[in-house]
């Protein structure tokens, strides 16, 4: 059997594709991908990369990305295509899921055979063991719950595929992407982040400023979101990113379920919280239970000390 | 016209509880409420009713009798009328996206809307799939985890909110939206709108008078508890604290 995964970076993906034995294809898409497929192919377990590159895959628009993919599909048979997790997996592979009659399987956090596989429900109180009949099984697969694949080591094919797309009812504008010199949210191997405890966006500056020191990602949950502290992608929790890096920092945060399902994964969790009855400790590995405002640049002056 | 999906999940924060069978979760006697991203949704139609870019609002659900308050809230929110496709009780967690998707698409071949808004996922299932398989089954553009929507002149401007920060795009109508929960703040029924509510129509299906098959592509195998976090110590300051860390060897500024 083989698959295809769509996007890079997808090396956690890689992982779970060859869990299921056979060969892998990648796809790449979009205005101007070429040297993503040429790091695509440098991927150890994938035997080829099928490179999309059009105006009309813009921003990877859903509506155009299907026509490509239900094209290659076509030509190639798939039993298992796969996407990450992640906003753009979720929003591409149940579109062509209906176009192949088939049930999408979402978020995968284990590969048990190739039609049976294990995903979280309830916000990860409670975890579900699926068993597919479709065809073609259609997967997105949270990059947290599988060891990523190498960057290197690989010599996949690439081949170039100009698909007819005809898509005039939808159009890409542009994005605002949130620019950063930290590591990425969901693949840093320290996370810190803030809550509604942090009362605004100015005090975020600290935790910005611990993250610099300790080389950590900076997170939020919901609420600190909602209230416009920090932009919507630094969202960790149930209906944002999940994380499970080596150390979360949960700083001014309660520890709502909703964030819970984002992180408990991680493997050591710190909390700081004024308030000794926060959920937030029932997880944590090592608790303080002290003013932010002080604790933080405590923090901060203690690190820089060593 | 625009039509919305109510789904009516486990209420947020109620305690989940694996069944004894181990084939699913505790749902008999749990209080259900209407999913958190479906308020959105219903709110997001209503504005749009109100900027006069919508004439008529349909509240849809499908799921067991109960369904039926879920759409009353919808409708007291100003939801005009309803439409409930039951399904039998006790199957109603057989009833998965792709089969809600043909019940929805039926529906829209019934009621020609130009506009269909859903939560952007249910808080049970966590599957995120039912807007984007209904779009693909219809062939309309979609614009999922919208948390802001402009319209003008037949097409919607959608802002969603992505992977790296936020992204633009814009779609003709018809267009199925999925919403996102910064999209609005949904309102609170008031009590003489509940009372109107229950006036309003709410016209009842079953799969089968849409001639949808809604069998389970999926099987559920099993149903189990996540492994258990035990709580560590407490630590009385930083300095203890950045010991602690130091002791554990945690490894910084590596990315994976």
């Amino acid at each position: 059997s083989s698959g295809i995964n769509a996007e890079w970076p997808l090396r956690p993906g890689v992982t779970a594709a060859t869990k299921l034995g056979g060969s892998v294809h990648a796809i790449v898409a979009g205005d101007s991908c070429v040297e993503a497929g040429n790091n695509t192919a440098k991927i150890p377990g994938i035997e080829k990369v099928f490179v999309a590159e059009s105006p009309a895959l813009k921003g990877q628009i859903a509506e155009s990305v299907v026509q490509v993919l239900l094209d290659i599909q076509s030509k190639n048979n798939y039993t298992h295509i796969l996407a990450n997790g992640t906003v753009f997996g979720k929003n591409i592979l149940p579109r062509m899921g209906a176009k192949l009659d088939v049930a999408p399987i979402s978020d995968i956090i284990g590969v048990e055979s190739d039609s049976t596989f294990v995903r979280t429900i309830y916000a990860g109180n409670a975890i579900q063991t699926v068993e597919s009949s479709d065809p073609v099984k259609l997967i997105t697969v949270r990059g947290t719950a599988f060891e990523a694949s190498p960057a290197d080591g690989g010599s996949a094919a690439t081949e170039n595929v100009s698909s007819d797309i005809n898509n005039d009812k939808s159009e890409y504008i542009e994005a605002k992407l949130s620019k950063s010199d930290r590591p990425e949210l969901a693949s840093a191997n320290i996370v810190i982040s803030g809550g509604r405890g942090l009362k605004n966006g100015e005090n975020f500056e600290m935790l910005y400023e611990l993250a610099d020191k300790m080389g950590a990602a900076v997170g939020a949950s919901r609420a600190a979101v909602d209230a416009g502290y920090v932009p919507s992608d630094l969202q960790v929790g149930q209906t944002g990113k999940m994380v499970a890096p080596d150390l979360y920092i949960a700083v001014g945060i309660s520890g709502a379920i909703q964030h819970l399902a984002g992180m408990k994964d991680s493997k050591t969790i710190v909390a700081i919280n004024k308030d000794a009855e926060a959920p937030i400790f029932q997880v944590s590995d090592i608790g303080l239970v002290d003013d932010l405002f002080k604790a933080v640049p405590e923090m901060i002056a203690g690190i820089e000390q060593q | 016209s625009s039509g919305i999906n109510a789904e009516w999940p486990l209420r947020p924060g109620v305690k989940v509880r694996v069944r004894p069978d181990q084939l699913g979760v505790v749902t008999d006697g749990v209080k259900h409420s209407m999913n958190p991203f479906d308020e959105n949704a219903v709110e997001e139609a209503v504005r749009m009713k109100q900027k006069k870019i919508v004439k008529e609002i349909i509240a849809v659900s499908c799921g067991p009798t109960q369904s039926q308050e879920t759409i009353r809230t919808a409708l007291a929110m100003g939801a005009d009328r309803g439409i409930h496709v039951e399904v039998p009780k006790g199957t109603e967690a057989d009833l998965q996206p792709l089969a809600v998707a043909k019940i929805f698409a039926k529906l829209i071949e019934k009621e020609q809307p130009d506009v269909v808004i859903l939560g952007k996922q249910a808080i049970d299932d966590d599957a995120n799939q039912t807007t984007q398989l209904l779009a693909g089954l219809v062939d309309w553009p979609q614009g999922t985890m919208a948390s802001a929507l402009e319209h003008s002149d037949g097409q919607l401007k959608i802002t969603r909110e992505i992977d790296g920060g936020l992204e633009d795009i814009k779609v003709k109508l018809p267009a199925i939206i999925s919403a996102d929960l910064r999209l609005n703040e949904p309102r609170y029924a008031t009590l003489p709108n509940i009372m109107k509510a229950k006036k309003k129509k709410i016209e009842k299906l079953s799969p089968g008078d849409l001639g949808v098959d809604i069998a389970p592509r999926l099987t559920v195998k099993k149903v189990v508890d996540p492994p258990v976090r035990q709580a560590g110590d407490k630590v009385p300051d930083v300095a203890t604290l950045l010991d602690k860390l130091k002791k554990k060897k945690v490894p910084t500024a590596t990315l994976r």
